[in-house]
């Protein structure tokens, strides 16, 4: 759905953008990492053809970005939601949405549809006709959310939009994303948070300017230092670690009654070494995966590439 | 370009102005004063001059450089609407939204135009229709006829104060690429009414006769050569990439 390739973006002498080169499939949510600056949002920015690339290419649904003539057809099959809001505070929620409806030439009754079953799916359809100025900020973001959805676009970027946010609106905003991803929409996530990026994206990319990794998020997590799963007995004995030595593993120490396993897939191994644990008599009291995280391997790849 | 798009655009920013009643003051209340105030001025100052009024060769030249007090509302009111609808909407970062649909720039820009040039010329020609009523109501039993309607004034009020008010629209997009506050950028649109002010100043001082024709139209050929002139930096500056990377 969207293919990138060496996509570059300079500001007289500053790249923003350097090189970036990467695919998100249709009905994939992608998850765009990075720290402040890296150009993330000016990322997002070119791919909705609102600011020119300097060099390289990029596709939308088959549409080339950066060409004039593809430009309102590609902007008219995505959504975009920024990291400000920016609703009209004076107009109500229902004439906020039906004003974006209209320039995205939607018909009148899909119009009426669209924007009755987004109010209602976020909880504010008894609000439709309150001014947005005086919704809260998790209430504004729902609503700037449905702004770009108003249209049903096949593509949805989205950049920070659990930011600033108090827990249950950020679960809430989190949660309909994930509904989204049930219907099979393609969203490019710009984030910095990696618990939310973890547990919404299919995979995730790591910029600095420059693209510094890209994977699931498992993928991402085994790639630096690997991962340990720590298994509490109440005794370890000979037979269980030679039970464990047989197993394709690659380190294995123990620390006291603590067994410490290097794993490369805890999710596949896990369940082999404690059945292997059982069998060889042990009795398990806890199995805790430690090591590298998503963020370990963020903060690692970040600092690498500065 | 599709006007339909432009016309979304300002019918959105109409329903916003109405909600805010700074702006639908600032429109109307002007217009009002001076269409009361001037004919107020010829009437008491005539009775103060005893039965004979203001001379009648006075009137025709006071008349004519009242009417052209519109030119510099003209220069004056879009100047509220253009500095909320542009630089409040980069104030309250609902421009990028917008910037991201299917609209080209010139269709948000004429959207913008639009919203910014209908209302203060309506309330505009509005005001001068109750001008022109009180001063034929207040100068006929000195003059001996109705002075308005004529000619003088349908040049003035249909072809100089729109292009005065395009030229307020267009010059308010510019001041609205530098600067981030409202209030500065009404306080900087406003500085156009200067040479308005100055050619109305003129007329009063009889330096210029805006009762000749021939002089409107020369003065209104300077309004349209400016008027493309400034369309075209108003056109290059209002670009996605412009306002999103280099608008202050």
């Amino acid at each position: 759905m969207i293919k990138v390739e060496n996509l570059t973006k300079r500001f007289g002498d500053l790249t923003a953008v350097d090189r970036v080169t990467l695919n998100v499939e249709e009905g994939e949510v992608f998850g765009f990492l990075g720290p402040n600056g890296a150009g993330k949002t000016t990322t997002v920015r070119m791919l909705c053809c609102l600011i020119s690339k300097t060099s390289g290419q990029a596709r939308i649904a088959g549409y080339d970005v950066g060409k004039e003539a593809d430009s309102l057809k590609i902007r008219k099959l995505i959504g975009y939601v920024p990291d400000n809001v920016g609703l009209y505070d004076e107009l109500s929620a229902y004439d906020n949405l039906d004003f974006y409806g209209k320039l995205y030439d939607c018909a009148e009754e899909q119009r009426k549809d669209n924007i009755q079953r987004l109010l209602t799916m976020l909880d504010l359809w008894e609000k439709r006709d309150v001014a947005a100025g005086t919704f809260s900020k998790g209430m504004k973001q729902k609503l700037a959310i449905a702004r770009a959805l108003v249209h049903d676009p096949q593509v949805l970027f989205m950049d920070e939009p659990t930011v600033n946010l108090d827990p249950e609106s950020a679960k809430t905003v989190r949660d309909f994303i994930l509904d989204l991803k049930k219907e099979r929409r393609t969203i490019f996530l710009n984030t910095h948070n990696l618990d939310e990026a973890q547990r919404i994206c299919d995979r995730i990319a790591i910029l600095n300017t420059k693209l510094v990794a890209v994977g699931t998020p498992e993928e991402l997590e085994g790639s630096v230092g690997g991962r340990k799963t720590e298994v509490q007995l109440d005794q370890v004995d000979d037979a269980i670690m030679a039970a464990l030595r047989r197993l394709p593993l690659a380190g294995i120490a123990a620390d006291g009654n603590k067994l410490i396993i290097n794993v490369t897939n805890p999710e596949k191994e896990n369940p082999t070494i404690v059945e292997t644990i059982v069998r060889a008599g042990g009795h398990v009291q806890t199995v805790t995966v430690a090591g590298s995280t998503l963020e370990d391997t963020y903060l690692k790849l970040v600092r690498q590439t500065r | 370009m599709r006007l339909s798009k432009s016309w979304i655009i300002a019918s959105k920013d109409f329903k916003v102005f109405l909600k805010r009643k700074n702006i639908i003051y600032s429109i109307l209340v002007v217009p009002l004063i001076v269409s009361i105030l001037f004919p107020m001025v010829i009437q008491f100052a005539g009775q103060r001059n005893g039965a004979a009024g203001i001379p009648v060769a006075e009137l025709t030249i006071l008349l004519p450089a009242f009417t052209f007090f519109y030119l510099v509302l003209a220069g004056m009111i879009p100047t509220t609407i253009a500095s909320y609808s542009i630089v409040g909407e980069k104030v309250e970062k609902s421009l990028e939204p917008l910037l991201a649909t299917p609209t080209t720039d010139s269709e948000i820009l004429l959207g913008k135009g639009i919203s910014a040039f209908l209302p203060p010329i309506s309330a505009i020609l509005g005001g001068a229709t109750i001008f022109m009523v009180l001063m034929d109501l207040f100068t006929y039993g000195t003059l001996g006829y109705y002075f308005f309607p004529n000619w003088n004034t349908g040049i003035v009020l249909f072809l100089m104060v729109p292009l005065a008010a395009v030229m307020s629209v267009e010059w308010n997009v510019i001041v609205s690429s530098r600067v981030s506050d409202v209030r500065v950028a009404q306080q900087i649109g406003i500085l156009l009414m200067i040479p308005f002010g100055g050619i109305y100043v003129a007329g009063e001082l009889d330096l210029i006769n805006l009762g000749v024709t021939s002089n409107l139209l020369i003065i209104a050929c300077g309004l349209l050569m400016v008027d493309v002139l400034l369309l075209y930096v108003a056109k290059a500056i209002f670009r996605r990439e412009e306002i999103l990377t280099k608008w202050k």
